[in-house]
């Protein structure tokens, strides 16, 4: 088990979500749900994190943000697309604003539908969204190895 | 004075759980303007109206904002039984206002949490969150939902709270009271809370009013206007009712405002529930909004007056739906309050008002 996996940063960026699964990340986090006894941290830095949890669709002008947030973690990194709105569009699929989930922008890894998510939902999302990074840092290591 | 300087702030911040972008031209440590972006979070739902019915409607109207979809449930209810010529029946204004008095008490400690994690506070803000989980507990027991409800329909509501359940929700609020004063005195006789906020983020009580401020942010500015107050639906029942007020106008202010009203938010519940009347809770709605009916409400939502318009073309499918929510009033406000700020104050002074972007742009 690679170091990153025993306690993952997850970073939460807002798409165009409703707020609902906006506070549900952060109440997975909070007492209750209690996401840090998993060794979860919250950080507001994409250098820092290991898991983006992007929540709602994504138009013309977040995609860009989505994008960049991505671009800025370092590897090896899993996407979690949290609520229905990030799988698919969700309710607003067909709303002229939306270009759709997450995946229309980056490689999502971790599907965790709902509305709003579930608090539940999202602690096993990150729980499989951990043996990704596990697969990913491992192939990485292999890599390097063959060279 | 130095040369000035432009500092983006957003849309990705770690105090902000919404992405909200502002051009800060700074000079020096000083803001001396903040220029907001919005578009983020537009999806355009307004126009959804044209593809689902009058009754499915009410579900897009809730996730207008995940935090206060029990009240834009309510207001685009309400607005549509006016359009309709329907009234919902006594019990059903009760449940509902019970239901939104309970997520006022649910966003206005989710905020306090905010608002403590903003100035470092971390410490509150898991505090706060805990008892917030109280709150959604109790959602989930008498509606199924955590964040979302779904209670609401044209007509009236879709569950009861019944006696049992109703005693339930008081003694967990009883609970609640006690945890949250200890929590709310805190917070505001802190020493350290007090120099971060007071005479920060100043705004007067004439500009309160000049920029049309609504809600928690312009009762601290000493503006006396609730809609509440007007006696709507069961808050006409009320034996007494008074908005609460604050002189300060600054972040200090605001944050005493929005603690009070949480303790004022369980009185009205345990008052409604001690008065709630026996009956139906919802009359069938039937038939299609007359064409050229226009209807409007305002409801007080945690972040102030939410203004709702619909007209009708005599089909099942409304011609407009319109809402005016409380942060794209309050945004002009933010601006003003963020000028002549210090840098380090900008994220105190964009949490105090409580800013709700998924709202404003819809």
């Amino acid at each position: 088990m690679a170091f990153a996996s025993k306690s993952p940063w997850v970073i939460h960026y807002d798409g165009s979500s409703c707020n609902g699964c906006d506070i549900e990340v952060l109440a997975t986090l909070c007492p209750g749900f209690d996401g840090e006894r998993f060794g979860v941290v919250n950080t507001g830095n994409p250098k820092h994190a290991d898991i983006f949890l992007v929540t709602g669709s994504v138009n013309e002008r977040n995609i860009e943000v989505v994008r960049e947030i991505y671009n800025q973690m370092l590897e090896p990194k899993v996407v979690v697309a949290c609520g229905i709105c990030a799988c698919s569009g969700g309710i607003f699929h067909d709303c002229y604003n939306v270009i759709g989930g997450v995946d229309k922008a980056i490689p999502v890894d971790v599907y965790a539908p709902g509305c709003a998510v579930r608090p539940e939902t999202l602690i096993d999302a990150i729980v499989a969204g951990v043996e990704v990074l596990d697969q990913k840092s491992k192939a990485m290591a292999e890599a390097k190895k063959g060279k | 004075m130095g040369k000035a300087t432009v500092i983006p702030f957003g849309p990705q911040h770690p105090v902000l759980p919404e992405p909200l972008h502002l051009d800060l031209v700074v000079e020096d440590e000083k803001v001396i303007e903040a220029i907001p972006q919005i578009g983020f979070v537009h999806r355009g739902l307004e126009k959804l109206v044209e593809t689902k019915d009058y009754n499915q409607f009410i579900y897009v109207a809730e996730r207008i904002c995940g935090i206060c979809a029990m009240g834009h449930s309510l207001g685009y209810a309400e607005t549509v039984e006016a359009l309709m010529g329907v009234e919902a029946p006594k019990r059903a204004q009760y449940l509902r206002v019970i239901w939104h008095e309970l997520s006022r008490i649910h966003s206005h400690i989710l905020w306090l949490g905010l608002a403590a994690d903003a100035f470092g506070f971390e410490s509150m803000f898991m505090h706060c969150w805990r008892l917030r989980e109280r709150v959604l507990t109790l959602f989930e027991k008498t509606t199924g939902g955590r964040v979302i409800l779904s209670v609401v329909c044209v007509g009236g509501v879709v569950r009861d709270i019944d006696d049992a359940q109703m005693a339930d929700v008081l003694s967990v609020l009883e609970g609640i009271t006690d945890e949250y004063t200890q929590i709310m005195n805190t917070l505001i006789s802190d020493y350290s809370v007090k120099n971060r906020t007071v005479g920060v983020g100043y705004l007067s009580h004439e500009e309160a009013i000049a920029l049309s401020m609504v809600g928690p942010f312009a009762r601290a500015s000493n503006v006396n206007y609730d809609v509440r107050n007007f006696g709507r639906g069961a808050y006409g029942d009320l034996s007494d009712f008074q908005p609460i007020t604050a002189t300060d106008g600054d972040c200090y202010g605001r944050v005493v405002v929005r603690c009070k009203e949480v303790l004022q938010s369980i009185d009205i519940i345990k008052e409604l529930a001690a008065k709630i009347p026996a009956g139906d809770i919802a009359v069938p709605v039937k038939g299609s909004p007359a064409d050229g009916a226009e209807a409007c409400n305002v409801l007080e939502q945690p972040r102030g007056e939410c203004y709702y318009y619909a007209r009708g073309n005599g089909t099942k499918y409304l011609d407009r739906m319109r809402m005016r929510t409380p942060t794209s009033q309050n945004i002009a406000g933010m601006v003003k309050a963020l000028e002549g700020c210090d840098f380090a104050d900008v994220n105190m002074i964009v949490l105090t008002i409580d800013p709700c972007i998924s709202c404003t742009e819809r």
